[in-house]
């Protein structure tokens, strides 16, 4: 008993380590090959030779990200063996299938990220394009399959019986659960709003460092004009998401708001730590919780005293506050986005202050964090199941001896793999800024590479 | 046929289409680190480079294919196969992790060291991942993974004899693909000196491979009798088939054919995985869990061979175009590698 609480405890810390990093990676494999698409078709339409050189960088950004994230996500493969077999022994044939339409976009995406990146020199520029499409709409489909993997397990559907093993799957039930229309948007959104942030706060950066050419213009314009485009709507997407929880998954949505006591007129608390009494500290609005629920004050809110200890999800102060601080730094992107777009539609300039760029400089960060947030607010939120109302979280994780060693290693392989990222991203980027302003050569046509006596890797 | 039994089929397919494809890859890496240092290994690890830049990604899907449907058709296998093989199947997934940030970076890193270090481990992890998976399909085919969450011995369901010798004959077919591809690699890219480099190679490891297979016939024979039988039997055919193709591979090489070499191989290659497959049919995991004892639900089966069905129809051809595209020289990573200067084309083979 000891060693599988242990066991738990070790495999809950590898799961949400190794996805929180894949999320990121996974975020920019879906929303940077839109961003390089953008670039692409604004320098194909406008014949800008900048633009088409942004794409062609960031067609080398989208290399290294996808390939580290294509190995990030195969130990996430493995992890659904290696740490939780009785869930997937028990459920696999339920969500499994959902795994294996992603598998199909994944491969599209693969195939065709080959192509757009190795294609610059050899395809016509329109044929180079339209290589992109597929790379983009596989993402999304890719998302979509996998975030409603995530759902499921938030709102299982489609399989009986719900104890035991299961002998009969509604397929079309598992893939269209009630939580997919919320949640799957909602992760779409996150990874164009977080990918455009991310993009647009590096080019910031450069533009505070005083370079303020045309490619850092463009550069920091496009992603942080989807990015803009994105944040309002991620705000209504995710309102509608809580107030859905609020009635799927009544627990999870108590925990966020630390809501002890089933009640009306409920205070929503902004911040503060969460007790056995209710919220200490932090802002109060009374009634508010309340109103965001149910549009009343007089709409009552269920308490976590609806179900016993033991099936409330832990940490409930961390919990309020990663919820919390996704709707703060959400809040803010949206102030920013309203600063932008009001100097925009004025003067067709970004706003002439340093402020501005400081304040997108850090977009990036603050998008991560709020990213993570949202991911530690549904899977803890959803603790003590993993199959929610249906499976505990204790009785899916392996009997096999020595997670903690392996999770170590994860930390430790991790942490290089992390950090070799974004020093390799890093080094790319100082070696473009070393290529002079008058050799922005035209990615396409005629031949711009090195004669066949050069080594290799100098051209990628 | 069965729905069950279909779904087995298409999980078969996706192991033979990683045996060949990733196994080559890793193949091409245990190259890459065989090469050695300096300057009379640059030129055989910029073919390698040069030949799987572009299609490295895609071959590693089959990988995650593989495992998506055996757990979705195959749930209790894959619980009692993670869980019992929790050890190698955790290396193996850090040799993947490994293998595709030292991939990823070995283009990038600019510094000459960071680029030697990414290599390195880019051949290291290349050599022992195909092993731990090689041990993994030891331990099933030896009846060592019983039903259940880690109900198996966590050590020496995959230290014994059989899986040691199929994990060290997993790191030889790799490598005997790559070098077979290589030679071909070499001929597209007009370097006749790593032509004949890789051509020794292949006829080595050739040589080599089937010596482990031999050996692995006998271990199959101490050890898995389940499966030795099949073999005997149903599988034989597969055997001699797969025995033809490698032999003839050897005749083509050794006469410096211009084509079917790289089908033959992969032939042989294929022919080994059915057989073993055949063989163990009806089993899943023997010696007691068989492929319907396995199954999933009926309509969990028929929504794997739908999506299956659809892959085929849209990625295929997607696979085929990347494919043709790279083999056009359309698709380009890096530059042709080097033409062998006069004096290194001596030094080089």
């Amino acid at each position: 008993m000891l060693t599988l609480a242990s066991n738990l405890t070790a495999a809950r810390s590898q799961m949400a380590f190794t996805l929180g990093f894949h999320i990121i990676l996974a975020s920019l494999g879906v929303a940077l090959p839109a961003m390089m698409l953008i670039a692409n078709y604004v320098g194909l339409r406008r014949d800008d030779a900048y633009a088409l050189k942004l794409a062609q960088r960031w067609s080398k950004a989208v290399a290294v990200t996808f390939a580290v994230g294509a190995v990030t996500g195969t130990v996430l493969s493995f992890e659904f063996g290696l740490l939780w077999p009785a869930f997937t022994g028990r459920f696999g044939e339920v969500f499994g299938v959902l795994f294996a339409i992603e598998g199909i976009f994944f491969f599209l995406e693969a195939i065709f990220i080959a192509i757009y990146i190795f294609g610059w020199k050899y395809l016509s520029p329109r044929l180079h394009f339209w290589s992109g499409v597929p790379v983009v709409i596989s993402g999304l489909g890719g998302a979509f399959a996998v975030v409603a993997v995530n759902s499921w397990m938030n709102q299982p559907q489609g399989f009986s019986p719900t104890s035991g093993d299961v002998t009969s799957v509604a397929p079309l039930k598992v893939i269209f659960n009630p939580a997919v229309p919320y949640e799957v948007p909602h992760m779409i959104l996150a990874a164009y709003l977080v990918t455009g942030f991310i993009v647009a706060s590096i080019y910031a950066v450069g533009m505070l460092r005083g370079r303020r050419d045309r490619i850092h213009r463009l550069g920091l314009l496009i992603p942080l004009t989807v990015a803009c485009i994105a944040t309002p709507i991620q705000f209504v997407v995710g309102d509608t998401a809580a107030r859905a929880i609020a009635k799927d998954q009544p627990v999870k949505f108590a925990a966020m708001e630390c809501v002890q006591q089933t009640s009306t007129d409920v205070t929503e608390y902004i911040f503060g730590r969460c007790t056995s009494d209710g919220v200490k500290g932090g802002i109060g609005i009374p009634g508010f919780d309340s109103f965001l629920v149910g549009f009343s004050t007089s709409t009552q809110v269920t308490g976590l005293d609806t179900v016993p200890p033991s099936d409330r999800p832990p940490s409930n102060t961390m919990l309020h506050w990663a919820f919390d601080t996704m709707v703060g730094i959400c809040t803010l992107l949206i102030a920013l986005g309203a600063w932008f777009g009001g100097v925009w539609w004025r003067r067709r300039d970004i706003p002439r202050t340093k402020w501005f760029l400081r304040a997108c400089a850090l977009s990036g960060a603050a998008a991560v964090v709020a990213l993570e947030c949202g991911w530690i607010v549904t899977e803890v939120g959803r603790q003590p199941w993993i199959v929610y109302n249906v499976m505990r979280t204790s009785d899916a994780v392996t009997q096999a001896d020595g997670i903690w060693i392996t999770f170590t290693l994860v930390l430790g392989i991790y942490a290089v793999l992390g950090t070799t990222l974004i020093v390799t991203l890093r080094a790319m980027s100082r070696r473009w800024r070393g290529e002079s302003a008058e050799d922005v050569d035209v990615p396409y046509g005629p031949e711009g590479e090195p004669p066949p006596t050069a080594l290799a890797g100098g051209s990628a | 046929m069965t729905s069950a039994n279909a779904v087995a089929v298409v999980l078969v397919i996706g192991v033979t289409m990683y045996a060949i494809f990733g196994g080559a890859d890793f193949g091409a890496g245990f190259w890459s680190l065989l090469a050695g240092g300096g300057e009379s290994g640059r030129r055989p690890r910029e073919l390698i480079d040069w030949a799987i830049g572009p299609v490295w990604e895609a071959n590693h899907v089959w990988l995650i294919f593989v495992l998506v449907v055996l757990w979705t058709g195959f749930p209790s296998a894959f619980e009692a196969t993670f869980s019992t093989l929790f050890i190698p199947l955790s290396l193996a997934a850090f040799g993947i992790v490994l293998r595709g940030s030292g991939f990823a970076f070995q283009h990038t890193a600019r510094r000459a060291r960071g680029q030697a270090l990414a290599t390195a481990v880019f051949g290291a992890a290349s050599v022992l991942t195909p092993f731990f998976l090689g041990t993994v399909v030891g331990a099933i085919a030896g009846g060592r993974v019983p039903v259940g969450n880690a109900a198996g011995d966590a050590v020496t369901s995959w230290l014994n004899t059989l899986s040691i010798v199929t994990g060290a004959l997993f790191v030889a077919t790799g490598a005997y693909l790559a070098s077979v591809f290589l030679v071909s690699d070499a001929r597209r890219a007009g370097t006749p000196d790593l032509e004949r480099y890789f051509s020794d190679r292949a006829l080595v490891t050739a040589v080599v491979t089937g010596a482990l297979a031999a050996i692995g016939l006998t271990a199959l024979h101490a050890d898995a009798r389940t499966v030795f039988d099949g073999l005997e039997h149903d599988g034989l055919p597969l055997v001699i088939l797969s025995v033809v193709c490698g032999v003839a591979v050897l005749v083509l090489l050794r006469r410096g054919a211009r084509r079917g070499a790289r089908a033959l191989a992969a032939g042989a290659v294929a022919a080994v995985i059915w057989g073993w497959a055949v063989a163990q049919h009806p089993y899943l995991l023997p010696p007691s869990l068989t492929i319907s004892d396995a199954a999933a639900t009926n309509a969990t089966l028929i929504t794997v061979l739908i999506v299956f069905a659809v892959a085929v129809v849209f990625v295929l051809p997607s696979l085929g175009l990347l494919f043709t595209l790279v083999q056009r020289d359309l698709v380009r990573e890096t530059s042709q590698p080097a033409q062998a200067p006069a004096e290194e084309a001596g030094s080089a083979t």
